[in-house]
C-alpha cells in the first residue's frame, strides 16, 4: 500500500515492523532486498548512479503495486527504490508483500520485483576503473517480468 | 511541448528537458523524432537507432506511433533497468 522513491537508505527491519505491528491477520511476510554488486561484465565497480523519472516512477510502482494486490489476497504491501549514488554493499531496492499465507506473499513478492526491474523508470550508470558506462536492459530481466504476463494469480503454470 | 530525455539519450542530447514548438506536421512519436534528427548532430547521433529508444507520453509507455499534440509530455529514454 506504499511506494517511496528516495535517495535515503532503508531499515529492512523497522520497515517490516511497521508495516506488522498490531496486526494479527498477516500469516507471513516475503521481502526481496536489492544490493550494488561490485563486479559486472568482469570490471570492478566504483559505484553506481541510479536515474529515474520523477513522477513517472510513482506512478509506474502505484501501478505494479495495485497489480500485485489484484492478483493475491495480500494484507499490506511496500516497495522502497532508492536512486542517485550508491557504493557496492548499498541497498537499491525492496520489496515487502504480506498475507494471510506464505504463497501469496512469496508469489507476489517475485511479481513485483520482475515487473519492477522491467517496467519502473529507472537508469544505473556504472563508474569503473575504465570510465562510466550505462547499464544495459539484460533479456533475462524481460523474460523473468514476461512469465507474469498471465494474469492467472499463480507463476506455476507460467514459469514451468 | 515539453520533451524529457534520460541517462544515455539526456548525455547525447546534452540536456535532460527542453520545450519545444511542434510542427503542424508532426503527429506522432515516430514523427517527432524524425524531427529532432533535424535539429543537429547531437540529436542525429542519439536517435540513430530508434529500435533501442522507449517512450513515454504523459507518463505512461508508448509506442512509436502514438499520437501527440501541443502540450503532452514527451519522455525519450532507453530501455529501463531498475532493480
Amino acid at each position: 500500500m506504499s511506494v517511496r522513491v528516495q535517495r535515503e537508505d532503508f531499515d529492512i527491519g523497522a520497515e517490516i515492523a511497521a508495516l506488522t505491528d498490531g496486526r494479527t491477520d498477516i500469516g507471513g511476510v516475503a521481502t526481496f532486498m536489492g544490493l550494488v554488486r561490485d563486479v559486472a561484465g568482469g570490471e570492478k565497480i566504483a559505484a553506481m548512479t541510479l536515474e529515474h523519472y520523477p513522477g513517472m516512477t510513482e506512478k509506474m510502482l502505484g501501478g505494479i503495486e495495485a497489480e500485485a494486490r489484484a492478483r493475491w489476497p495480500l494484507d499490506a504491501t511496500l516497495i522502497i527504490h532508492r536512486y542517485g549514488r550508491l557504493a557496492p554493499g548499498d541497498r537499491i531496492v525492496l520489496v515487502v508483500t504480506a498475507s494471510a499465507h506464505r504463497t501469496a506473499a512469496i508469489e507476489s513478492c517475485e511479481f513485483l520485483i520482475d515487473w519492477l526491474k522491467t517496467r519502473a523508470p529507472f537508469w544505473k550508470l556504472e563508474e569503473t576503473g575504465a570510465g562510466t558506462q550505462w547499464v544495459a536492459a539484460r533479456e533475462s530481466d524481460d523474460h523473468a517480468a514476461a512469465r507474469w504476463d498471465e494474469p492467472s494469480g499463480s507463476a506455476n503454470k507460467a514459469a514451468e | 511541448m515539453k520533451i524529457l530525455y534520460f541517462a544515455w539519450l539526456r548525455q547525447r542530447v546534452g540536456a535532460g528537458e527542453e520545450t519545444v514548438d511542434l510542427p503542424e506536421d508532426v503527429r506522432n512519436v515516430a514523427g517527432l523524432i524524425d524531427w529532432l534528427k533535424t535539429r543537429g548532430p547531437k540529436y542525429e547521433e542519439a536517435f540513430r537507432d530508434t529500435s533501442a529508444i522507449r517512450v513515454a507520453v504523459n507518463q505512461e509507455f508508448a509506442n512509436l506511433d502514438a499520437a501527440i499534440a501541443t502540450g503532452d509530455e514527451i519522455a525519450l529514454f532507453p530501455p529501463m533497468t531498475g532493480g
